[in-house]
């Protein structure tokens, strides 16, 4: 049952940074991609009906974290501390950043909320990145479970390394360039003219980026924490999660020269699918790996709640998995095809 | 009181004080906006439309704000109450997840769609989008107040070897009658937050001279839905929570009312000061035995006092938790007698005329607020020294790895921060009520 509720986790936390990640990504080539007014009305229109909806997930992949293993929620926020406020406050700048904007047409205003918006989800994404490779690389996690980690030491990876380290910060800046990616698809697709031009050039340009940062974080990642490759020793079939990041990243640039605008969306979508699916797939079953000693790791096993709760649990969440579903089908559906400017709203 | 505790407890305290401000405004419009919006879908009126249209602009930025305020609610049962999450999470887990698979969810999907999807939505479709953001922020609200309704009354669980409580049944938590009752009473709250705003903002309208057509709908409704909802709140919603703390909290029913000294028949205290030194209350004014009346429906009933109870089980802070009490009783009776006054007036077609009752309903505005806000004081402090009731102190459960130092840095950051956005929040408020509900274009 815990296993189960892994993957669940794990599939939720997938199911943000694919949908979110667009409209980070959107938002951090926002001032270069987008130069005009209208320009970037659009890019607004066309994440403004389900940027919301988006971070959901975030949520709601957190509320099951909470309620499947409240022990490793309890010890991972309270030590990722000051991290995680900082997430807050930049989540909270980016959400008024969209919304506020709209609301008085003075180009002062606007562009100071452009730049908050643009600058906020930039730095979110860096910060998404590192936070992954903080829990792979391992925390100094105390015999009671608990940590508390500051936000730099040394910069080395050691027992006692900090929040940023040449590690996670690597890992930030794949995010950045991954998401970026990502969101510039999602703009070309839902746009006309100029937009849609530069938007693809971005992309273009950041794919050779990408393939290298792709390498690079395999080997930092292999260097810093090698016992990752055990479960692909043990299970070999978790070998095909490599394979479609590399598959993913050649029908990428092969969709985009194509100019296939959805296609290459997708296969951008399949690549963050298969990174952060790998990289799951290695940890299993630890959750949060510590970095002083080996046996006060948390896992599956000694963070999960009740098995009573476990069971009741699942019958609501397929329940509510399937709405929730629904609700993004439909409603991406209504908002389909490129971005008209017409009417109110952003 | 040690100062990490100290300053965990002023954390959530402050960031969800303000964060309230919003989801009862949210809560409570969304009904009233249904309610605008079947008028427009009955009459094909195209005012009720207008009128729909331009709450739902005063929605859209309440409900930005209660979003992003309500993240660091979830957050921070992770980041500073820690030892508490590892406590409960097995069973609050339940309906904190549950909150975001079935409420946020459709909330915000559907919230899209009812700001921006009108021009693409027929009438009807556009009605049920709007009945499905009024049902996800209801479910919010259940879930929510469902935890805090375990924390105060802990039901359907069991102690696992490791201490942590499990659950044992799932049907207890979610049926758990606490909860039930304090939803009534705090959703029924939120609607009177609702109504008074919307009569407010009306009655500005009548009294400026402008956009009057709108001003009427807007007094009607909020005036129809005042009169309901400042009567349900006193009875039955508060009535039961009432007897509800009587019955299982006896120690925080003496704290609320300050009363020191069990006694047979004991008043019922409207103005007074709690003197903590002398174990009584200064300059009191009172109605003789109608406490015994209100508790256990009989004048000569006795009540426990303080005195009945250790020390180490009273509520922390009396004299905050005695005014939070009567503040929001005071208020919420003051509701009922501006809502009937106005009800009866609307009744005879005089209120539109009234223009002392349209000032009245006008400078009333904050007092919904402050009654809510009275309302949750006296249920948190209310169940102090306890974080769940009878199972936690509140001094065990915060994050004891997380330093006084560190949460004073995050706590300004987070004054700083919703210092502006209240700012913000403000002046975009002010612009929608000054260009009215006319100038609202509808949205492709």
């Amino acid at each position: 049952m815990a296993t189960l509720w892994f993957m669940i986790v794990a599939a939720m936390l997938t199911a943000y940074v694919v949908l979110d990640g667009f409209d980070l990504g959107a938002g951090a080539i926002y001032l270069i991609a987008a130069r005009t007014h209208d320009e970037r009305r659009t890019i607004l229109r066309a994440i403004g009906p389900v940027w919301d909806g988006n971070e959901v997930w975030l949520l709601a992949a957190g509320g099951t974290l909470y309620f499947a293993f409240p022990q490793l929620y309890a010890s991972s926020f309270s030590g990722f501390y000051l991290p995680l406020m900082m997430v807050l406050w930049l989540l909270m700048l980016r959400a008024i950043g969209i919304e506020f904007r709209t609301h008085v047409e003075n180009p002062v205003w606007q562009g100071f909320f452009d730049v908050i918006f643009c600058g906020a989800s930039a730095v979110l994404a860096i910060f998404f990145g590192a936070a992954l490779a903080n829990v792979i690389r391992g925390v100094p996690l105390g015999p009671d479970g608990y940590f508390f980690e500051p936000l730099w030491t040394d910069f080395r990876v050691g027992p006692h390394p900090g929040v940023l380290d040449w590690y996670t910060v690597m890992a930030g800046v794949v995010a950045l360039v991954t998401l970026t990616a990502h969101g510039a698809l999602y703009v070309a697709l839902k746009s006309e003219g100029d937009l849609n031009q530069r938007a693809r050039r971005i992309a273009l340009i950041l794919w050779p980026v990408q393939l290298a940062l792709t390498a690079l974080s395999l080997a930092a990642t292999l260097y810093v924490r090698p016992q990752v490759l055990g479960n692909y020793r043990e299970y070999p079939v978790g070998l095909l999660l490599p394979l479609i990041v590399l598959g993913s990243l050649v029908a990428m640039i092969l969709t985009m020269r194509q100019r296939k605008e959805k296609a290459a969306f997708l296969s951008s979508s399949i690549y963050i699918i298969g990174m952060l699916g790998g990289a799951a797939f290695a940890l299993y079953p630890v959750v949060l790996p510590a970095s002083t000693d080996p046996s006060y790791s948390l896992t599956i096993s000694n963070t999960a709640a009740g098995a009573h709760g476990l069971a009741v649990g699942f019958t609501w969440w397929i329940l509510g998995t399937i709405l929730a579903i629904a609700y993004f089908v439909f409603v991406f559906r209504m908002f389909r095809g490129k971005v008209r400017l017409q009417g109110g709203g952003y | 009181m040690d100062s990490a505790l100290f300053l965990h407890r002023l954390h959530f305290a402050f960031t969800v004080t303000f964060h309230y401000l919003f989801p009862q405004l949210t809560m409570g419009l969304a009904p009233l906006i249904v309610v605008l919006k079947t008028l427009g879908l009955r009459t094909g009126e195209d005012v009720y439309n207008q009128a729909a249209r331009f709450w739902a602009r005063i929605f859209g930025i309440n409900f930005v704000l209660g979003v992003v305020t309500g993240i660091p609610m979830e957050f921070q049962f992770g980041t500073n109450w820690s030892h508490f999450s590892r406590f409960a999470g097995g069973v609050i887990g339940q309906t904190l997840g549950m909150e975001g698979m079935f409420a946020f969810f459709l909330e915000s999907a559907f919230l899209g769609l009812f700001l921006y999807g009108e021009g693409r939505l027929s009438p009807r479709a556009h009605w049920w989008s709007a009945v499905a953001v009024f049902v996800g922020s209801w479910l919010s609200g259940f879930f929510i107040v469902a935890t805090d309704a375990w924390m105060q009354h802990p039901v359907g669980y069991f102690r696992s070897p490791d201490g942590a409580v499990q659950l044992a049944s799932f049907w207890e938590l979610v049926l758990n009658p606490w909860a039930w009752w304090q939803y009534a009473h705090n959703m029924s709250g939120a609607v009177i937050t609702g109504a008074f705003v919307m009569a407010s903002v009306g009655a500005f309208y009548l009294l400026w001279g402008k956009f009057s057509e709108h001003g009427r709908i807007f007094v009607r409704v909020g005036v129809v839905a005042g009169c309901i909802f400042s009567i349900l709140q006193l009875f039955p919603t508060g009535d039961r929570q009432g007897v509800l703390v009587a019955q299982n909290q006896p120690v925080t029913l003496a704290g609320m009312e300050a009363l020191f000294q069990s006694q047979p028949g004991a008043p019922l205290v409207l103005i007074g000061q709690p003197d903590m030194d002398q174990r009584r209350i200064d300059n009191p004014v009172e109605v003789p035995k109608a406490l015994s009346f209100l508790t256990y429906r009989h004048w000569a009933a006795r009540v426990q006092g303080l005195d009945e109870f250790p020390e180490s089980l009273w509520p922390q802070n009396i004299p905050l938790l005695y005014y939070s009490y009567h503040i929001m009783v005071g208020l919420g009776t003051l509701f009922i007698a501006i809502m009937v006054t106005a009800a009866l007036l609307l009744r005879n077609g005089k209120l539109f005329q009234s223009r002392w009752m349209l000032w009245v309903l006008l400078l009333s505005l904050p007092f919904p607020y402050i009654a809510n806000t009275a309302g949750w004081m006296t249920a948190e402090l209310g169940r102090q020294p306890w974080l769940v009731y009878g199972l936690m102190r509140t001094a065990d459960g915060y994050s004891k790895t997380v330093s006084a130092g560190n949460g004073w840095f995050t706590l300004l950051g987070f004054m700083g921060m919703y210092t502006v956005l209240g700012i913000l929040f403000l002046f975009l408020i002010r612009r929608e009520i000054e260009h009215g509900p006319e100038a609202t274009a509808l949205a492709h």
